[in-house]
């Protein structure tokens, strides 16, 4: 599906102007996953980057840039600072996305939770994402948090390298996290430091792996029928 | 595995098979020996644990609740989920955006139009056409859901009362439920799991008969309901097992992150087509139930005040429709629309003759659009996006992320049962055996949520 | 035939399997084995709607050492088959097992690593039902055929040979892979 051969700092989208930039996820080859078959229709040869929308500059439009200033003095409050904390700021069809340094997250959950301007009490819990061609980033987890006093909505992400997944646990901020996080552990297999209880939730305690990663095969057997052989949807051929 | 260390002291209401007071007893399930008897050494307590679920009929699925129990007090409630994992998210990674449909239906199967229609938002979110959607398929959507919360919480009602040994509650529940089954299977063809809502619209528009179809099950819902709060609510011993139990206050709905009539119950109004409309929830008159007590009992009583605020809106949706008159329902862009048209034929329902005729006759556009999107499906353009939506038992997100292919790249759920049940240990600890039924059937955790 | 004509009236003959058949078929009490969604449309068959009461069903037994019948009713996933082992082996004999929706079928929609595809890889199934879900209609077509075979179930001797017959027609019969050329 994607190139292995593409990571992250080389590719570079057009609208970047040049500079390396962190969203280029992956890159697709090819439009029907026919690799030795016949093709002749010449799309086999495509090469297509992935590209996430890209960080986003000032004004951000709407709350954004207010609940923005208003992080940032209470980080710089509490003797942090909005640029060690904060990698960049996306803002995509009208959501606000804070890119996180994992050793500043719990930090900014309690700046978000706490404020009076900013409150976001309520956290809708913990997704996470693997992308396997972004050398040194392949985990992220999105933390959506809720201002029910403010009716106001963001998204915290924060990446981690799939060679040391750990993050801190935002346990003690939002205790709605703890089954969420422990979730995240089970399918990807991000460990959540000062969890009070990190065990895999859905799958069997001895599951060996981490089912949602994408490496992880989705584990179909092929189903027989009148003498033909459908194989399961990861190994079939198809339009992605 | 059970065991009570010196049984054989205390007063039992059967004879112990030993009647000396000097040997000592142990009662145990299961398990082999040697570990029985080794923990008993162990231990030296009377302490209990004692394995609820998975099969069982009072736990509202495939849960599975592990209780320490002191006497009939329990002093540690575990809970055990994945019994129904099926990896529905990582299984919409291999199916094209419409196909997703079908998977995530079948997650909360108690309310499936809830699931399709969050996911079929975030992806018209994700393509940039919420504002393009026609007006006649976001009225349907909406007098769908509605009618999909008041079938859930017939049912939250019913396997309730019938877990308190109301057998007649759950039959109520369940005919006033066939009312509302038989216009789903009506409009989408089934009575559970429909994938009827599509991104772009709904697959098809409502059949000739069904509003008349809707007024008339309102009136056998609410007398259902009225039948209902005849029965439950003045009962002395409902109340008696429901008044104080499960109680959870508002800072602990917070910081557990509870939504939907248990935040309700605790005193927050917060519903999400209030807090953060979509579908056109603003223009809709309602009043979301809220109470002060906290407990099952005004749980089940806002549950049922939410059943006649769906009826509200169904109201108005039927008014709207009938005003409307044929419109699409499915978004014009050729490229994105759901192409197929059914209609009844002389065996049942099938393609519809004037759309072949279209495609293999007349437009060869029309015939490649089809082929495209039944083959290939469209391709959303990357980013990642989050909606959601109230679901009756809770706020239920979908995270969506897309890499611009024909297939999600992650679909996440955040489904409301499955944080709820965190509240478990919270609400059953220190409580009574019989009360930690009562407190699970008010939280309504629905295990196809729960796990996915 | 000939015997009740000429034996005082009020005699009715037939076969001991004919009797045992009658009796078990006609107060088959399932367990209650609800997974998922084909849960709900086996309690709504339990309502007074579809009425499985008609046939003597409607206690479903929470203990299945009182139950004759397991209606595997959604998809069985890794975690929960030991369960469904567990309750099955516990179920005392005779009994038998319905295999409700495809997901208990055949993994249904979900062939991935998180359901067992088929519940047959675990418990003796004596008849499938498919649907996404099946309607109750269909589930009390499904009970009615497994009345039909519990009626005609042999007994003793005769449930022996039945059972030697019915494997040497299973080592027979041509392996699923090997029916090809069907899909003409």
């Amino acid at each position: 599906m994607t190139g292995p051969e593409a990571t992250g700092a080389e590719l570079t989208g057009p609208e970047q102007g040049g500079r390396p930039s962190i969203d280029v996820v992956g890159v697709r080859t090819g439009m029907f996953g026919a690799g030795d078959t016949g093709d002749t229709s010449g799309y086999g040869g495509l090469v297509r980057a992935v590209v996430m929308p890209g960080p986003s500059d000032r004004p951000y439009g709407g709350w954004f840039d207010e609940a923005a200033d208003v992080l940032a003095e209470v980080l710089e409050e509490a003797g942090s600072s909005w640029d060690a904390a904060i990698e960049n700021v996306v803002v995509d069809r009208g959501e606000l996305t804070l890119h996180v340094r994992r050793e500043h997250l719990v930090e900014v959950c309690q700046a978000l939770r706490d404020d009076q301007d900013l409150r976001f009490e309520l956290s809708l819990g913990v997704s996470g994402v693997h992308y396997p061609d972004e050398a040194g980033r392949e985990l992220h987890a999105a933390y959506h948090l809720v201002s029910v006093t403010h009716g106001r909505r963001l998204r915290l992400e924060v990446a981690v390298p799939a060679a040391d997944p750990h993050l801190p646990s935002t346990v003690a901020v939002y205790p709605a996290n703890d089954w969420h996080e422990r979730e995240t552990w089970d399918f990807f297999g991000i460990v959540f430091d000062g969890h009070p209880a990190l065990a895999r939730i859905e799958m069997p305690d001895d599951w060996p792996g981490h089912p949602q990663r994408k490496d992880y095969p989705l584990g179909g057997i092929p189903v027989e029928y009148k003498g033909a052989t459908v194989p399961p949807p990861d190994e079939r051929r198809s339009y992605h | 595995m059970a065991t009570t260390p010196g049984a054989a002291s205390r007063p039992r209401a059967t004879q112990s098979i030993v009647d000396d007071a000097d040997v000592r007893t142990f009662d145990a399930t299961g398990g082999d020996w040697s570990d029985i008897a080794e923990e008993a050494a162990r231990l030296g307590e009377e302490r209990i644990v004692v394995n609820m679920g998975p099969q069982h009929p009072s736990t509202h699925g495939v849960l599975r609740l592990m209780l320490e129990i002191d006497g009939e007090t329990v002093t540690e409630a575990r809970v055990g989920i994945g019994y129904l994992h099926t990896g529905i998210e990582k299984n919409m990674e291999y199916r094209n955006w419409t196909q997703g449909v079908t998977y995530c239906t079948r997650m909360d199967y108690l309310a499936p139009l809830f699931q399709e229609t969050a996911y079929c938002l975030a992806i018209e979110k994700l393509l940039g056409i919420t504002d393009q959607i026609p007006e006649r398929a976001t009225v349907i959507r909406v007098m769908m859901m509605e009618l999909n919360r008041i079938a859930s919480h017939l049912i939250a009602i019913g396997t309730g009362g019938n877990e308190l040994g109301a057998t007649t509650i759950m039959t109520i529940s369940f005919q006033a439920r066939e009312q509302v089954l038989k216009i789903f299977e009506m409009v989408t063809g089934l009575r559970m799991n429909h994938a009827y809502v599509r991104p772009g619209g709904v697959s098809q528009d409502i059949p000739p008969g069904t509003l008349e179809a809707v007024r008339e099950a309102d009136g056998t819902i609410r007398k259902a309901l009225r039948q209902l709060e005849d029965l439950m609510l003045a009962n002395p011993i409902f109340k008696g097992r429901l008044v104080g139990v499960g109680h959870l206050n508002l800072s602990a709905c917070m910081a557990l992150g509870m939504t939907g009539p248990v935040l309700r119950s605790a005193g927050l109004p917060y519903d999400v087509r209030k807090a953060n409309p979509y579908c056109g929830y603003e223009t809709y008159e309602f009043d979301v139930p809220t109470s002060t007590d906290s407990d099952a009992y005004a749980r089940v009583v806002l549950r049922l005040e939410e059943c006649y605020q769906s009826l509200r809106i169904v109201a108005q949706c039927v008014e709207r429709l009938h005003a409307m008159g044929p419109s699409p329902v499915m978004v014009a862009d050729k490229k994105i629309a759901w192409p197929a048209q059914l209609a009844i034929g002389s065996d049942g329902m099938g393609n519809s003759l004037d759309y072949i005729r279209e495609i293999m006759a007349t437009s060869m556009e029309s015939l490649i659009h089809h082929f495209k999107l039944v083959t290939e499906g469209f391709r959303v353009p990357p980013g990642q996006v989050f909606q959601t939506v109230e679901h009756p038992r809770g706020e239920l997100g979908v995270h969506l992320v897309s890499d611009g292919g024909t297939m999600p790249y992650r679909a996440h759920f955040r489904d409301p049962s499955f944080n709820n049940l965190q509240a478990t240990s919270v609400l059953c600890e220190g409580g009574q055996v019989a009360d930690v039924v009562v407190a699970v059937a008010s939280l309504d955790p629905v295990l196809g949520g729960v796990d996915r | 035939m000939g015997i009740e004509e000429k034996a005082a009236s009020g005699f009715l003959l037939t076969t001991v399997e004919g009797l045992a058949g009658y009796f078990r078929k006609a107060s088959l009490w399932p367990v209650t084995f609800g997974l998922a969604c084909c849960a709900i449309e086996m309690m709504a068959t339990g309502g007074p709607r579809y009425d499985i009461s008609r046939f003597g069903m409607e206690v479903f037994r929470a203990s299945p050492r009182q139950a004759d019948l397991m209606i595997v009713a959604g998809r069985v996933s890794q975690k929960m088959a030991p369960v469904v082992r567990q309750v099955y082996d516990q179920m005392p004999e005779p009994k038998w097992v319905l295999s409700m929706g495809v997901c208990a079928s055949s993994g249904g929609m979900f062939n991935n690593y998180a359901i067992v595809q088929g519940v047959d890889h675990i418990v003796p199934v004596d008849i499938y039902l498919p649907g996404c879900p099946p309607r109750p209609e269909m589930l009390l077509n499904a009970i009615l055929a497994l009345h039909d075979q519990i009626q005609a179930s042999p007994l003793g001797v005769n449930r022996t040979d039945a059972a030697k017959a019915a494997e040497a027609a299973a080592l027979d019969a041509t392996p699923t892979s090997r029916m090809t050329g069907l899909l003409q």
